[in-house]
């Protein structure tokens, strides 16, 4: 199974600068668990501490499946199938 | 520096000034690489607040659907501080997450929503560290693609 993940400007640093990187996974636990085992760091930037001490996506970053929000399917445990497409995009919020 | 032309800088103060004093925000999209503003997007502050502004999720993505089709990218964001100056905030360069585009901000807090000037400043924000840039607004971008 392949998913094809669009990373932001701001996280190409991760992906040596690529726009978009390829990944696996049933859940989007896992699709970031192997994001990270490709790109050591992405992980750190997208959720709020680990998964099993109740971390969870952080706050001002968006993860969209297929363009639906995934806070609104599931979050973390969203399902993943063959050929679905994943955007990643900082908020764009401030004060 | 910042080059805009004058009547993207006009729409910009004019969005800042009918929302006050909720913050008012968008962007203006560029070609890819040119730093040209021309494509004006007014956002609605999901937040709907005079101390913080957020796009709403799903308007974001459209938004950056639509300038990946066209080869674009933000080449200013901008927001408004309606009680403050014009100057980036601690959540500002917090959570700024374009390194290549211009932070405008414009601050209401002298007139709110009537006529008179207001304070109009850009930035870059990087890595949390904040440059300020001179504004110059022309009457029209040279070459402007027709």
């Amino acid at each position: 199974m392949t998913i094809e993940v669009k990373i932001p400007t701001i996280l190409r640093t991760y992906t040596g600068g690529e726009k978009s990187v390829e990944a696996e996974g049933g859940t989007l636990t896992e699709l970031i668990d192997n994001l990270d085992a490709n790109h050591p760091g992405l992980k750190d930037r997208l959720l709020d501490g680990s998964v099993e001490g109740g971390g969870d996506l952080r706050r001002f970053v968006n993860v969209y499946i297929n363009d639906e929000d995934v806070r609104f399917i599931g979050g973390l445990d969203a399902t993943l199938a063959d050929g679905d497409q994943v955007v990643v995009l900082p908020a764009v919020a401030g004060g | 520096m910042l080059t805009i032309d004058q009547a993207t800088y006009d729409a910009i103060v004019a969005h800042a000034k009918r929302d006050h004093p909720d913050e008012a925000c968008g962007i203006v999209a560029g070609p890819e690489g040119s730093d040209r503003p021309e494509r004006f997007v007014e956002m609605i502050n999901a937040a709907g607040s005079p101390t913080f502004y957020e796009f709403d999720s799903t308007e974001l993505l459209q938004l950056y659907k639509q300038m990946w089709a066209n080869d674009e990218e933000p080449v200013i964001v901008y927001h408004s501080h309606t009680a403050t100056e014009a100057y980036p905030s601690r959540t500002d360069i917090g959570l700024a997450s374009e390194p290549g585009a211009h932070y405008v901000l414009v601050s209401t807090r002298e007139h709110g929503n009537s006529d008179g000037p207001v304070e109009f400043r850009s930035y870059r924000i990087i890595d949390g560290e904040v440059t300020e840039e001179d504004v110059t607004v022309v009457p029209q971008l040279e070459g402007a693609t027709p």
